[in-house]
């Protein structure tokens, strides 16, 4: 059992949990994932690991809420535990003085590029960051971004904070000002993900995106958690979750990832009705 | 005068019609008096054929004696001597290619259904019997890592603890087991009893943590600098294949490893009342003639898919599967399309299965397997509708361990080089066994391996206690 010591609604579909994992805590790496199970019938939940305390023994998860199994999730508080929890799983990011970063981080995805954020900027990179949200009220950890990078900048679709519009938008900016980008950086919806590759290809910038298909095991073994990269088959949970934007092929990883929404609208009904009957 | 030889006795199974409908066990076991006529029919030979055909070489006239004079539990207790996990060795094993091979009564009639009898005998003192307790074992004060809990992981563990090894055993899932809880179905191996032979070796004594990714959580560097003394890795053969055809990203195809992972290990056949949710057409073809094919293709049955055919390239006398399970699945209505193979699936707009394009196979010349090599007939492309494919064509072994550890030498396909006498690897106290070494095999091989594997890290650690003790002795 894996104990939770604090819990923070980060936004009101966004929560934050510190989960008492040692063994991970001591070899996590930014860029990397653990899985958790809730319970005896739960499934299994990759989440990308959000922040690692060594000396504390703890891992730092920040998931929205957007079906039955996260929604339960954010039901557990301080002192509840998690029934399984393993990791730290995937290979981690490439950390490396590139120079000039922008790293892009988009609803729940701000949380995973923050330690890949400290550990560029670590590295010597000098960081623009990209955080977007739909509004100002869905947006957190902006000061921990801002504490990591050279510049922030902030923009939200209805534009209720920072910059009216989306993260591409800013990212085009950057771009047209003629700054200087090596590495691109970008977590967060596909499609979002998939517009910044589209920009950056056309300016040949590296652009490295970290993806979270449908997963089980996450060592390997199912294999369902496939992506084209390049043309070629590649399995997100051993050889990613980071991989080339530019390679990546966007089309197909929606369609699979929309593989299971009949199920899943199943399974929130069932979990409603449950919980109802409970009630 | 030539003695009467009866037929084997044939074991209860549920109606066909009514187990596709269901996850429960298929094939029933024995009852005490069909064991005690069916032990009757051996012959105790001398020479025990038979055990010369095991591959952990359990003395099977010895218990088979034993059962014919009813002390069952004497005749669990003879198996154990040399297997572990007999409850499950009787259900999976593929004793017509072993044991009952060499039995003499096959020669002119059939063999002595030994499976069945080890089957029996399990059950029943698992039902019965006594609960199994320590060891008892004098302990060595020595520490063994086992990665992995398969069969081949259970087996070392086991052996060692028995021997007085403080071991602990590291799987990555959330239950032990491995393929015997992802791989193999409820209606095979059910998996409480997977469940109560684990409960029997932790009994034993030895620690089974679950949640634990060496290699990532640790790797076997660190594990050996942490006080084991010696590594076992049975990590098997983790990453499905695919045939690399166009189509195999859609959505509706699967490996078989993942169909079976959700449908075993995590339950989604039973869905919503498990979180798990898993995707069964109307149709379904799975591809590969092996064990794995047979368990995905009875499982999609089982889901309610209306039309299940396994389309295999060669024909029905080169299947690999276990002959057991072919027929089962035949009796269940699975159809089965032989010298045909995949050449690419067809999709939707909206990214689903819709078709498989196959082509027709003629058998040529026999391969380096000895098996005739199928050969392509041409022009004989033909398509047929299809909402589910499940690629059943074998896995690859699993990289977490070798890529973690620079002096563990690897071999083609990357499985672990390792003595297969010993299990020993190019790393010195560093063991290796199973389908990581050998490629995807069979449970009953890799308990094999873990046997002569214990007995090797015995000797090892013993030799290197003996000496270090004579290093330390006052001259």
């Amino acid at each position: 059992m894996y104990r939770i010591i604090e819990r923070q609604d980060l936004t009101p579909t966004i929560k934050l949990m510190k989960v008492v994992a040692p063994a991970i805590a001591r070899k996590a790496q930014a860029g990397q994932f653990i899985i958790l199970r809730l319970h005896g019938h739960a499934e299994r939940i990759p989440l990308t690991v959000a922040d690692y305390d060594r000396d504390g023994g703890t891992i730092t998860i920040v998931f929205q809420i957007v079906g039955k199994s996260t929604e339960e999730l954010a039901t557990l508080k301080e002192g509840d535990s998690i029934l399984n929890f393993a990791g730290p799983l995937g290979e981690p990011s490439e950390i490396d003085n590139y120079g000039t970063v922008v790293c892009i981080g988009g609803g729940v995805g701000v949380a995973p590029i923050f330690p890949i954020t400290r550990a560029l900027r670590q590295a010597g990179n000098r960081i623009i960051s990209i955080i977007g949200a739909r509004s100002a009220d869905l947006l957190f950890y902006e000061s921990e971004m801002r504490s990591v990078s050279d510049r922030l900048q902030v923009v939200t679709d209805d534009g209720s904070k920072g910059q009216q519009g989306l993260v591409t938008d800013a990212l085009g900016e950057i771009l047209k000002s003629g700054a200087q980008v090596d590495l691109v950086f970008a977590i967060g919806p596909v499609p979002m993900m998939r517009a910044v590759a589209e920009l950056t290809k056309k300016h040949a910038i590296r652009t490295i995106v970290s993806l979270n298909p449908v997963m089980v095991d996450g060592t390997g073994m199912c294999g369902g958690c496939r992506v084209s990269v390049g043309g070629t088959s590649k399995f997100a949970c051993v050889d990613g979750p980071d991989f080339d934007a530019h390679q990546v092929d966007f089309e197909e990883l929606q369609m699979r990832q929309r593989t299971y929404r009949k199920e899943e609208q199943a399974a929130n009904e069932h979990y409603h009705q449950c919980a109802c009957g409970r009630g | 005068m030539a003695e009467e030889v009866t037929g084997r006795n044939a074991m209860p199974v549920q109606d066909p019609k009514a187990r596709v409908k269901n996850f429960h066990e298929v094939a029933l076991g024995y009852t005490k008096e069909q064991a005690l006529l069916e032990g009757a029919r051996c012959r105790q030979c001398k020479k025990k054929p038979c055990s010369n055909g095991c591959p952990v070489g359990v003395d099977i006239p010895a218990f088979i004696a034993l059962v014919k004079e009813g002390d069952f539990l004497g005749a669990a207790q003879k198996i154990k001597e040399s297997n572990n996990l007999p409850a499950i060795c009787g259900r999976v094993c593929p004793q017509e290619e072993q044991c009952e091979k060499h039995c003499i009564l096959g020669k002119k009639h059939e063999p002595v259904a030994i499976g069945r009898l080890e089957r029996f005998v399990a059950d029943y003192e698992r039902t019965a019997g006594p609960a199994a307790g320590s060891s008892g074992a004098v302990p060595t004060g020595k520490k063994v890592a086992v990665v992995g809990s398969g069969p081949s992981g259970l087996t070392v563990a086991a052996d060692l603890t028995k021997l007085g090894y403080q071991v602990t055993v590291f799987e990555a899932l959330h239950d032990p087991g491995g393929v015997l809880v992802y791989g193999i179905p409820e209606f095979r191996l059910p998996k409480e009893i997977v469940r109560a032979e684990i409960a029997n070796v932790s009994k034993l004594g030895a620690e089974v943590l679950v949640d634990s990714v060496i290699g990532k959580i640790q790797s076997v560097d660190e594990l050996l600098a942490d006080g084991f003394e010696a590594v076992y890795v049975g990590t098997g053969a983790g990453l499905p294949n695919f045939m690399n055809i166009p189509g195999e990203s859609l959505s509706g195809v699967y490996s078989a490893n993942e169909f079976l992972t959700r449908t075993n290990l995590m339950k989604a056949y039973l869905f919503p009342d498990y979180d798990t949710p898993i995707k069964v057409g109307k149709r379904v073809a799975v591809i590969g003639g092996g064990n794995v094919a047979m368990d995905s293709a009875r499982c999609a049955l089982r889901l309610g898919a209306a039309e299940v055919c396994i389309v295999y390239r060669r024909s029905g006398q080169e299947m690999p599967a276990r002959r057991e399970e072919a027929e089962h699945a035949i009796e269940e209505g699975v159809h089965l399309n032989l010298l045909t193979s995949p050449v690419r699936i067809i999709g939707n707009s909206d990214g689903w299965v819709e078709a498989l394009e196959c082509i027709r196979f003629e058998l040529g010349e026999p391969d380096e397997s000895g098996r005739r090599r199928p050969v392509k007939i041409a022009g004989s492309e033909f398509t047929i509708p299809m909402d589910t494919v499940i690629m059943a064509i074998g896995n690859s072994p699993n990289p977490l361990i070798s890529k973690t550890t620079p002096d563990l030498q690897t071999g083609r396909h990357g499985v672990l080089v390792a003595d297969p006498a010993t299990g020993a690897t190019t790393k010195q106290g560093v063991y290796a066994g199973g389908d990581i070494v050998t490629g995807a095999a069979t449970v009953i091989s890799a308990m094999g391996a873990g046997k002569r594997a214990a007995a090797a890290i015995d000797r090892y650690l013993m030799r290197e206690r003996s000496a270090l003790i004579s290093s330390t002795k006052p001259s």
